[in-house]
């Protein structure tokens, strides 16, 4: 891990992942788009509102993956002062955020026809309510700054801290009564889906996780490009306005 | 024509399933469009301010 954090030879591995995390995405999601609305079936249950699943368990999954990405980022950045890990959580947290939003927002079209409610505050729910809280503290916190690496140290510490709130959210359906059903596939006695809309749900997965890797490339790489910038403007603010002569 | 009235339909779930769906590439198109701009104008940016630099300098 320790190789990657020179921001030089990130910006090469960078450059050559970037164009097979797009195609992967773009492939992953154009099959797996197909796959949800035309191919698979609708739900003995749930009828076509099962169709909802595959754009909304993805995003509830990068919701908290992108969590633990962010969290693990900051503790490296924290502990080895990395400036690749400052970088890569920093430009996570803006994409993890959006998708806890589609998974609430998608989640809520998904219960009204199902569980008659828009929201209900149970665990489940209310967890990823405050995931969502927890990206928007962290982008306001680097803000909050005068100095940009007193608010990178300050928001990585409630990344650390906040990581609490991701096993609270896995297990909420375990550990509580709720209307959110259950995991469906990480059981211990195999996924109890059909293959037919098992598909679909993992190419959408696997092209959310591509979109992911594409997006954090090009925010950190954006990042990186702005932090150069405010070096040479500083450089040649210094440079052109020379210090005082002694009399 | 039958066929796609009741795709568009969604077993009567159309006013649930597509917002959803419009949801989902509303906002992540919206935030890859924006990322990608962003990093292109910072790079150019950049580019530009090297450019700058190494006339100054020479």
């Amino acid at each position: 891990m320790h190789r990657f954090a020179n921001p030089t030879r990130f910006v090469r591995l960078a450059g050559r992942v970037q164009p097979w995390a797009a195609a992967l995405a773009l492939l992953c999601l154009g099959v797996g788009l197909y796959f949800a609305l035309f191919s698979s079936p609708p739900d003995y249950q749930q009828g076509e509102t099962v169709r909802i699943m595959y754009v909304h368990v993805p995003a509830a999954w990068m919701a908290m993956f992108c969590y633990v990405v962010m969290a693990a980022a900051s503790a490296s950045s924290l502990i080895w002062r990395h400036r690749v890990a400052d970088l890569a959580a920093k430009a996570t947290a803006p994409v993890g955020a959006a998708f806890t939003l589609l998974a609430l927002v998608t989640g809520s079209l998904w219960g009204k026809p199902m569980w008659g409610t828009w929201w209900v505050w149970d665990a489940r729910l209310t967890s990823v309510l405050i995931l969502f809280f927890l990206y928007l503290g962290y982008i306001a916190l680097q803000n909050a700054f005068d100095d940009p690496a007193r608010g990178a140290r300050a928001a990585a510490i409630l990344a650390v801290v906040g990581v609490i709130n991701v096993p609270i959210i896995k297990f909420s359906v375990d550990w509580w009564n709720t209307l959110h059903q259950p995991a469906s596939l990480t059981r211990l006695d195999g996924p109890a889906i059909h293959t037919s809309m098992l598909t679909p749900l993992l190419l959408m997965a696997l092209g959310y996780t591509a979109l992911y890797v594409w997006l954090a490339i090009i925010r950190m790489r954006a990042e990186l490009a702005e932090t150069k910038i405010r070096a040479i403007r500083y450089r040649q603010a210094s440079g052109a306005a020379p210090a005082p002569q002694e009399s | 024509m039958e066929a796609i009235q009741s795709f568009l339909n969604m077993g009567g779930y159309a006013a649930f399933v597509w917002p959803a769906y419009g949801a989902t590439a509303l906002v992540l198109i919206g935030l890859s469009a924006m990322s990608f701009v962003r990093m292109r104008a910072n790079e150019r940016a950049l580019a530009e301010l090297r450019g700058a630099d190494d006339e100054e300098d020479a």
